[in-house]
């Protein structure tokens, strides 16, 4: 039998990974009008394709929220930690234009500014849109977006449209007000603190109303949801359906962060967070009604830089004091690096235009008794970019997931390895870093990379994964490929689900 | 008659736009509410609006010192929770700043 492979084209050597190492455009964006294409192509949190070229920045102007989540804790600000909601340094408006003028002289391939807190930008609305007043004067190249949770939405959105503002982000975890009530203990409403059920009835009320006048202006929305097990996870798929049925065009379920050293609700009372499979299973489902971002890293509300980079610690407020703007000059130095990765993305969708039809492995199936269906089998990827596997296992802050099949590749999303705590002993976690690794690639039965240590070897072998170095240096889906079809020869895929954990006995 | 705002207080702005009387104000460590314009809402709001916003408990407290906010009122963790997480915490600190 036959499998087919995506077909790879060489890559250019810039930074980050290519396009189709983390799952294709083609894959996720498919369904999405050309004009709004247009409009997020150079964002680099919406387009598989600008992640690894633009550069985005949240700037932290707007402290206040107005409502609680039983995920978030406003009272610890740890040095060590990386999770939405937390940042180390509040700005006022004119520092965080100036911050913002001054990351994109230093790094043109800035795009995006983006307020996202660490409270809710729509709570706290003089700041939220000075800043935007600022920028949109100043460097008016740069798209500016927010997110909210939506309670002040309907309010804003005159003044959204007015800022240029073309993306708004709200979080939406329910459509259900019995669901809500398990996840909003309180929202501030009408100069009242409103409790329980009916502060999330109002609350889902408002987001939906935000939504739909959101669309009737012609301002782009992406949803985010947190997947909590046992609360939303199946409402979820309502909440795609209905989303999408309104006119966001994209949909990011994101797995809750519950910690118990974070202090939340959820963290203290023992609510899990899904796991990596849980996530990919929910995810999947509802891919089929909507768009997925499976790239989203989840990332501060005073991230810097690169996606799932953060350059923040660069840009300090003495630095941003002293600096001497030359706006026109940052401005041309954008321009210019704008119109050439334009152009070379541009080069990259022509090629895959022009490619030939996929190319296609041969599978030599003859050492197979029965000719019974193949299971599909995860696979985990270290690589520092380039579309091929060339990262030592232990250097990997992350890996790529890969779902193979009779079908041939798929991308599932990123796992990262130091997930929001890097405090190591400080924190009092017993785990080793290396055994949070070995978590993180729950449910994948092979991890591809360039070379790996003794320890982690075994401990993955333990875990029922098989560490591969043997690819070093190959494309992604190749290998991936290869070592599928090197499985179904060893007679190790035929159906049913074989436990990894078994594999390894 | 006025609320005060003490050292629990995360400075996240959220009272200080509501303030009837402009009683509230940034300041070093924490947020201050000037005794002298508090009203604590009387004839304004049925609620004291920074306590009706403030999202951590225990931190405005009335002229007695009793929180208008008791813990677990807001978030609904239990008490002995609540005081679990409380001492954890501090043997975190204590160990990062001794580091």
């Amino acid at each position: 039998m036959e499998l087919p492979v995506i077909s790879n084209t060489a890559e250019s050597g810039g930074g980050g990974c290519s396009s189709h190492s983390c799952g294709s455009t083609a894959d996720q964006l498919n369904q999405i009008p050309d004009e709004i294409l247009q409009k997020v192509f150079n964002h680099p949190c919406y387009s598989e394709d600008a992640h690894h070229h633009f550069a985005r920045m949240h700037v932290a102007v707007a402290p206040a929220c107005n409502i609680q989540c039983n995920y978030c804790n406003r009272k610890y600000d740890c040095a060590n930690e990386s999770r939405p909601g937390v940042v180390s340094e509040l700005l006022t408006p004119d520092q965080a234009a100036k911050k913002t003028l001054v990351v994109a002289s230093e790094i043109p391939q800035m795009s995006v500014l983006g307020i996202a807190g660490p409270g809710d930008p729509l709570a706290n609305p003089e700041r939220t849109f000075a800043t935007f007043q600022m920028l949109s004067e100043h460097a008016p190249d740069i798209k500016l977006c927010v997110s909210t949770n939506g309670l002040m939405l309907p309010q804003s959105v005159d003044e959204i449209a007015k800022h240029n503002i073309d993306h708004v982000t709200i979080t939406i975890n329910c459509v259900d007000p019995d669901v809500g009530a398990k996840i909003y203990p309180w929202i501030f409403w009408n100069n009242k603190r409103i409790k329980g059920r009916e502060g999330a009835a109002i609350l889902i009320e408002q987001q939906q109303k935000g939504l739909e006048a959101c669309i009737a202006k012609g301002v782009l929305v992406k949803v985010n949801s947190v997947m909590i097990p046992g609360v939303n996870d199946e409402h979820l798929k309502e909440v795609s359906r209905v989303v999408k049925s309104k006119g966001a065009f994209l949909h990011n379920v994101m797995p809750l962060i519950a910690e118990a050293e974070h202090g939340t609700y959820y963290g203290l009372t023992g609510q899990r967070g899904p796991t990596q499979d849980e996530l990919q299973a929910l995810q999947d489902a509802c891919a089929g009604d909507m768009n997925m971002m499976r790239h989203c890293r989840q990332c501060r509300a005073d991230a810097v830089g690169l996606l799932g980079e953060d350059r923040g610690a660069e840009f300090t407020l003495d630095k941003i004091a002293e600096y001497e703007l030359d706006l026109e000059g940052a401005a041309a130095r954008r321009a210019e690096v704008r119109d050439r990765i334009a152009a070379e993305l541009e080069e990259k969708r022509n090629a895959k235009a022009a490619a030939p039809a996929p190319k296609l492995v041969a599978l030599d199936m003859s050492g197979l008794a029965t000719k019974e269906a193949l299971r599909p089998v995860k696979m985990a990827v270290a690589t520092s970019g380039g579309g091929v596997i060339n990262q030592h296992f232990g250097h990997a802050k992350e890996f790529l997931v890969y779902e193979a099949s009779e079908k041939g590749v798929r991308f599932l999303g990123h796992r990262k390895t130091d997930l929001y705590c890097s405090g190591g002993d400080t924190c009092g976690d017993a785990d080793t870093t290396l055994q949070q690794t070995v978590k993180t690639l729950e449910g994948c039965e092979v991890v591809l990379c360039s070379k790996i240590g003794y320890e982690p070897w075994g401990m993955l072998e333990e875990a029922g994964i098989a560490p591969n170095g043997e690819h070093a240096m190959e494309g992604i889906e190749d290998a991936v490929m290869a070592v599928y079809a090197e499985m179904a020869a060893a007679g190790k895929l035929v159906a049913p689900v074989e436990a990894p954990a078994q594999s390894a006995a | 008659m006025a609320l005060e705002i003490n050292d629990l207080c995360v400075n996240c702005w959220a009272c200080e736009p509501l303030c009837p009387n402009k009683a509230i104000y940034s300041a070093s460590p924490h947020f201050e509410i000037d005794p002298d314009k508090c009203t604590e809402c009387a004839g304004d709001f049925a609620d004291a609006q920074c306590a009706a916003i403030c999202p951590i408990e225990g931190a405005i407290v009335d002229e007695l010192g009793d929180a208008l906010n008791p813990p677990g009122s807001l978030t609904g963790i239990p008490l002995q929770l609540l005081m679990e997480a409380a001492g954890a915490l501090e043997g975190t600190a204590a160990k990062v700043s001794s580091s």
